[in-house]
């Protein structure tokens, strides 16, 4: 691989995702596109490269973003966050949305689907609290074929079991062969849209609990504030916001604060704090 | 430092399974089947087991079952560790008490989310 090919590479993945690629993750291009060079005929990531540059094809373009851009994903992952958002999150908005009754959630970038239906299997867990309420969960990512993944919801042996209690997946999955399918019931809880996280998402509509969890970590310091303000604008006042343990908005946008005492979890800087009784240790209370 | 007793009749199972468990600070036990598990187990309750379900002399679902009865049987934290991966060998086990179920091929992300599930990390 030349400079010249990685940063052509490079630059339609900034333009496109907003992924910045570092020098020391040229690696990780020639091993990715390289089932994406096959899949069009080619022998290898030069020949893919000579193709682009030919005869710019928008699928072939598309199969390359998605490939850099696809990341794995398990089932709870980092386990916290989802205790946050069921010991912190919802108690709170059970509460301030008791009259609406309506809850809309945000998996962003969600991959193949396991955060959104994580969040899914909890929800149903809270059933008899949750009756007459109308939750969406609306998944979103960049790629399309991973998104026809996370609506299959059919995952090996391996990534049912990162992450995932045995009882959660004898209660919520059947098995398929050597494969296991979320449930129905679970599968129509999550409505899945093609997004790329750099528009807009107004069209969206608005959303009082975002998951954006290890994705600004791939894009530069102007492209995460755009994201984080793009989100700030869909949330109410007192929404909430997970981001991935690795990332921060310190220095980057003044949208948002970390919930004082809560790694991960942030909320509109001004906005409405979860009540007192709610309050998690270590939560500073205004005087 | 928590205990594990280590329950498979393959050596190389074993060996594999104390290294991950070893690396995750834990003191391992290792036992060939359920009756020298049991055995080991009336000596000394380990906080964890890693079980397997098809081994001679007795099997794993069969020690279990005995664990749950016997005095402090209660206590240790079972992990069944087997190639069994259809529902109802699942659904068994949890029956008969195992607090997690992972179904072989394993790896050290896979023990390593299981135990952090159930409280032993």
């Amino acid at each position: 691989m030349t400079i010249t090919d990685f940063d052509f590479i490079c630059q339609i993945l900034k333009a496109r995702s907003g992924l910045v690629l570092t020098n020391d993750k040229a690696y990780l291009l020639e091993s990715r596109l390289l089932p994406v060079a096959r899949k069009w005929k080619l022998a290898t990531f030069d020949d893919l490269v000579r193709l682009i540059r030919s005869k710019n094809d928008e699928a072939v373009i598309r199969d390359v973003v998605e490939a850099m851009t696809t990341n794995e994903s398990f089932f709870f992952r980092d386990t916290k966050p989802f205790d946050q958002f069921k010991q912190i999150c919802l108690p709170a908005m059970l509460k301030s949305r008791a009259g609406a009754k309506s809850l809309r959630i945000w998996s962003a970038a969600c991959s193949s689907g396991q955060e959104a239906y994580s969040l899914a299997m909890i929800l149903t867990e809270m059933a008899p609290q949750l009756a007459g309420w109308r939750i969406d969960i609306v998944g979103t990512d960049l790629s399309n074929e991973i998104l026809q993944r996370a609506k299959d919801g059919m995952y090996s042996q391996f990534e049912v079991q990162r992450g995932l209690p045995i009882t959660l997946l004898v209660k919520y999955f059947t098995q398929v062969g050597d494969r296991w399918k979320i449930s129905d019931k679970i599968r129509q809880m999550v409505q899945y849209k093609e997004w790329n996280l750099l528009n807009d998402p107004a069209p969206l509509g608005k959303f009082d609990i975002v998951f954006c969890r290890n994705v600004l970590i791939y894009f530069d310091q102007p492209t995460k504030a755009k994201v984080l303000a793009g989100i700030a604008k869909q949330m109410p006042d007192d929404g909430y916001l997970f981001l991935g343990g690795a990332e921060t908005v310190l220095g980057i946008s003044d949208k948002f604060q970390l919930l004082p005492g809560q790694r991960g979890i942030y909320g509109l800087t001004g906005g409405i704090k979860p009540p007192a009784s709610l309050t998690p240790p270590g939560f500073a209370t205004p005087r | 430092m928590k205990s594990c007793l280590v329950v498979d009749d393959s050596k190389v199972v074993r060996m594999v399974a104390r290294k991950i468990l070893e690396g995750l600070n834990f003191q391992v036990v290792e036992a060939d089947n359920g009756q020298t598990a049991m055995d080991q187990c009336v000596k000394e309750m380990p906080d964890a087991i890693l079980l397997d379900w098809n081994m001679p002399v007795m099997s794993g679902i069969d020690f279990l079952r005995l664990l749950r009865k016997a005095d402090g049987g209660q206590t240790p934290i079972v992990v069944f560790c087997t190639t069994e991966n259809d529902i109802q060998h699942i659904q068994e086990a949890i029956a008969a008490g195992a607090n997690e179920y992972i179904m072989k091929p394993f790896d050290s992300e896979i023990i390593e989310s299981k135990f952090s599930q159930v409280g032993l990390i």
